[in-house]
């Protein structure tokens, strides 16, 4: 397979670069440099959206606990009631 | 919250793979297959990166035109974030287009730019013309009155494109090459190919709108889960921006039957959101 597709890279026609290879690299070289920053930009993005999720996550598991603990009270004291009422 | 739905993960994952492979096959096309100019040479490559990006960039700016149409029918907000999109990369593939350009004119002329060739100087005009949309939006603070001047100004300026066009072909252009005119003998591995390069170019353009418009509206519900969590029942004012607003604005609702449930409100709730991104 390595052999097979190195046998047609070595076959293809040689570049002309010496002629106009800095104009021609200079020009795809624009466009992949145009594709690079959006993508890091995307990447910057995705990372300030991921922070911002965990501090959600973690006010939300904070919530949770505190409303836990408020229905565990609430059960503790109408027990309590109960438990008095019946003495 | 809404994670984004299974059609719209496998959609930009298709796009992104077609896009990967379109671009390689079209680099590949590009330098081996398609034979060398016979003026220019191995500086006519060029224009299998810089006719593509005109083509696809003076596209998306007729769409965000359309785009903007159908924001000024519906008043759906979603349209205007889909025309502020395509616009706004649209603008970033014409500085693409501008720069290879120029690159082109010093390989072949020898100057970086040439004030007399009309092709350029529309390019340009076109160019500057929608570099101003930004600060448009951005200098109006109401959101549904920048929404809709932005809409206006995105059809008016949309319309000027294809006449652009015509006017330069009309014009005697002596020294721009005409790629897709009936005089030039383009053969038929130089027009595959440059077919093919259009379609990667097209391709590129909508995956990054795609991802683009799911970032922002990521952001949108990732706002509105925070406003939820922390009890907020109205939304904070809105600090000055140029990009559309997804959240609700002032209880201004979009028209009913817009789209699948569209209203401005459920658009920005956490968990609402499944529209796909579509261009």
């Amino acid at each position: 397979m390595t052999l097979a597709l190195a046998t047609s890279v070595a076959e293809l026609p040689a570049l002309p670069l010496h002629t106009a290879g800095k104009y021609v690299a200079g020009a795809y070289i624009v466009l992949f440099v145009l594709v690079l920053v959006y993508v890091a930009i995307m990447a910057l993005r995705l990372t300030r959206i991921q922070g911002e999720l965990g501090r959600l996550l973690a006010l939300s598991e904070k919530d949770e606990d505190a409303s836990t603990r408020r229905e565990l009270a609430v059960e503790r004291d109408e027990h309590g009631e109960r438990e008095s009422a019946r003495a | 919250m809404n994670s984004p739905s299974r059609p719209q993960v496998l959609g930009l994952r298709t796009l992104s793979v077609a896009t990967v492979l379109a671009m390689a096959l079209s680099l590949a096309l590009d330098f081996f297959y398609a034979p060398l100019e016979a003026e220019q040479g191995f500086l006519q490559k060029i224009f299998y990166v810089h006719v593509p990006l005109a083509i696809v960039a003076l596209c998306g700016f007729v769409l965000g035109g359309l785009l903007a149409i159908q924001h000024l029918r519906t008043r759906d907000p979603r349209w205007d974030m889909r025309s502020y999109v395509v616009i706004h990369m649209s603008l970033i593939f014409a500085v693409g287009t501008l720069i290879t350009g120029s690159i082109w004119a010093k390989g072949s002329w020898g100057h970086w730019w040439v004030w007399s060739e009309p092709t350029l100087v529309s390019f340009l005009i076109i160019f500057l013309l929608y570099a101003t949309y930004q600060p448009l939006r951005f200098a109006i603070e109401d959101p549904v009155r920048q929404s809709r001047y932005a809409s206006v100004f995105a059809i008016t300026a949309g319309a000027f494109v294809p006449l652009n066009y015509v006017a330069v072909n009309e014009a005697t252009a002596y020294v721009h090459p005409r790629v897709f005119s009936s005089a030039s003998n383009l053969p038929g591995s130089m027009a595959l190919t440059l077919l093919v390069a259009v379609v990667a170019i097209a391709l590129l353009f909508a995956t990054l709108c795609s991802y683009e418009l799911t970032a922002k509206r990521t952001r949108a519900q990732v706002r509105a889960l925070r406003r939820r969590l922390e009890g907020e029942t109205r939304a904070p004012r809105a600090q000055r921006s140029a990009v559309p607003s997804l959240a609700p604005v002032g209880g201004v609702p979009a028209r009913a039957g817009a789209g699948a449930g569209a209203t401005a409100a459920n658009v920005a709730g956490a968990t609402n959101v499944a529209g796909r991104p579509a261009l």
